[in-house]
């Protein structure tokens, strides 16, 4: 692991260009060696008076997909928005691949008020994309989430499913090579709940038609149900206070011995048992 | 009693016998509200969306002196316009004093920081709620407070109306630079003053009575606007826009 590049706590977070400067952010693992598409060293995060994230240190590489539990206020939603670039480090330092798009699903996203259509078109414009092109990925979008029906329908009349499913489209629809999701089926029904993540489980296979990008998407995403976090994380982080407590295999982190005896607080919180 | 039911009487009857020396100033006074409004809005909405989003340092004097500005005077905007457009004064040259131009740009001087405010703080609003999800989309600041604003356009369009209220129902400015001359830059409110002061109360009652009318249309017209918009949204209507309007 290439640690050295890294010497030197710097606050301001680094934007990896391509060329020489990218190749510092890969790491090897055994003979393969995969890109990594964040590093976080000793990172520390205020949002007013409070310490929010404390001396975070972790990899997230190509392909992964990873879960961030914990309770409350442990700091999950702001390490989302610390890898999304909406927040930045008052201490350590954060690599990102800047190269690697990226795409947020917020817990209750907001769309604006137009048709489902126009809010994809005008997330895509945003991104750069012609408007013409945007309109047309928007309806091929909403093709792939079976919301052709509502293309024409004003975005704020959705429900809380069909809303975070078009906020779903949109990230799409923009290519990403990362999903960041933040508690996506949080505040909604067992069905949305459903819908919602068989498409996160199909768009990160990269099972879903007209995916380009190379391989599976990257995932991070922050739940508090666990069973999801089974279903669709490969591996999990566990959270307290803003400071990373555990980080294992989704395996190890249910089933192993590893996690009561290393970690007895993440333990207490996966078997429910905490106050 | 009698000299108010008389005057009314007259009043009425000169609404209803479209009297062309009323409504001649009538149609001044809302030809001169609306071009100012016009104008103002254009610059408080662009200035509003951008202060909402903008952060620099002395940020919070600016918002203070717009706050204050919202209880500005309009016998000081009246005072301060004179001054500009005086012969003497900076702006002297352009010969607009006594002028409808002199009162659209006294009315403009008034409304903008009404139309910069209301529309910082909705935006504002907008932005603590979800600026954010805008950002991670890569809007930049320009750009996001204009899609706010267009988002909150509604709300915005009942500060438009409340404006336009602020604009036609005030007198003092309008009085000094247009110097409430018959036939040229007479308007509903100076007329009010003058015919009152002279003892005509019947064309005062009936000007009075238009004003009104026209101040109640306004809040007509803003309530039907938030019922559009609920109906639009299904119901749920913004916090910030329930403020504005």
């Amino acid at each position: 692991m290439k640690r050295d590049a890294f010497d030197g706590a710097l606050a301001a977070p680094v934007r990896l260009s391509a060329g020489v400067a990218r190749g510092e952010a890969e790491v090897r693992l055994g003979s393969i060696k995969l890109p990594l598409l964040f590093d976080l060293l000793a990172v520390s995060v205020r949002l007013g008076p409070v310490h929010a994230l404390q001396e975070v240190s972790l990899q997230i590489q190509r392909g992964e997909r990873v879960a961030l539990v914990g309770a409350n206020g442990c700091g999950k939603s702001t390490l989302l928005r610390l890898l999304n670039g909406l927040l930045q480090p008052v201490g350590g330092r954060i690599v990102r691949d800047e190269e690697a798009r990226q795409a947020f699903l917020f817990q209750r996203p907001h769309m604006l008020r137009t048709t489902a259509r126009n809010n994809i078109a005008l997330g895509l414009w945003l991104g750069g994309l012609r408007w013409p092109d945007a309109r047309s990925r928007a309806v091929e979008a909403l093709e792939r989430v079976g919301m052709t029906d509502l293309a024409g329908r004003n975005a704020k009349t959705l429900s809380g499913g069909q809303q975070q499913r078009l906020a779903l489209a949109r990230a799409w629809a923009s290519r990403p090579e990362v999903l960041l999701l933040d508690e996506p089926t949080a505040s909604l029904d067992p069905r949305a709940k459903h819908e919602v993540e068989t498409l996160v489980a199909e768009f990160t296979a990269g099972a879903m038609p007209g995916h380009t990008g190379n391989g599976p998407i990257s995932l991070v995403f922050a739940s508090h149900n666990l069973g999801q976090v089974k279903r669709l994380a490969t591996r999990v982080i566990y959270l307290e206070h803003g400071r990373v407590l555990a980080d294992l295999p989704v395996d190890q982190f249910f089933n192993g011995p590893l996690l009561q005896l290393q970690y007895p607080a993440a333990h207490l919180f996966v078997k429910g048992e905490l106050p | 009693m009698s000299t108010f039911s008389e005057s009314a009487g007259t009043a009425l009857a000169l609404i209803s016998s479209f009297d062309v020396g009323l409504w001649t100033i009538v149609g001044r006074s809302l030809a001169v509200s609306a071009t100012a409004c016009f104008i103002a809005c254009g610059m408080g909405l662009a200035l509003g969306a951008w202060l909402a989003v903008a952060r620099f340092a002395g940020r919070d004097v600016v918002l203070t002196v717009l706050n204050t500005l919202l209880a500005l005077p309009s016998v000081v905007v009246g005072l301060l316009v004179y001054l500009l457009l005086s012969r003497t004064g900076p702006l002297g040259f352009l010969g607009w004093m006594f002028s409808f131009k002199a009162m659209v740009l006294a009315q403009v001087v008034l409304v903008v920081p009404v139309v910069t405010a209301l529309t910082r703080q909705t935006v504002e609003d907008a932005e603590r709620a979800h600026g954010e999800q805008l950002r991670s989309l890569g809007a930049r600041p320009g750009l996001r407070g204009l899609l706010l604003a267009w988002d909150e356009r509604y709300a915005l369009l009942t500060v438009l109306i409340a404006s336009f209220g602020r604009a036609i129902s005030e007198v003092g400015a309008v009085m000094i630079v247009g110097g409430n001359i018959d036939g040229f830059t007479r308007v509903m409110t100076t007329a009010i003053a003058l015919e009152t002061s002279k003892g005509d109360l019947p064309l005062a009652l009936a000007l009075g009575l238009i004003l009104l009318a026209v101040v109640l249309l306004l809040n007509a017209l803003v309530s039907g606007v938030r019922r559009w918009r609920e109906r639009l949204d299904g119901g749920v209507v913004a916090p910030a826009a329930v403020m504005a309007a």
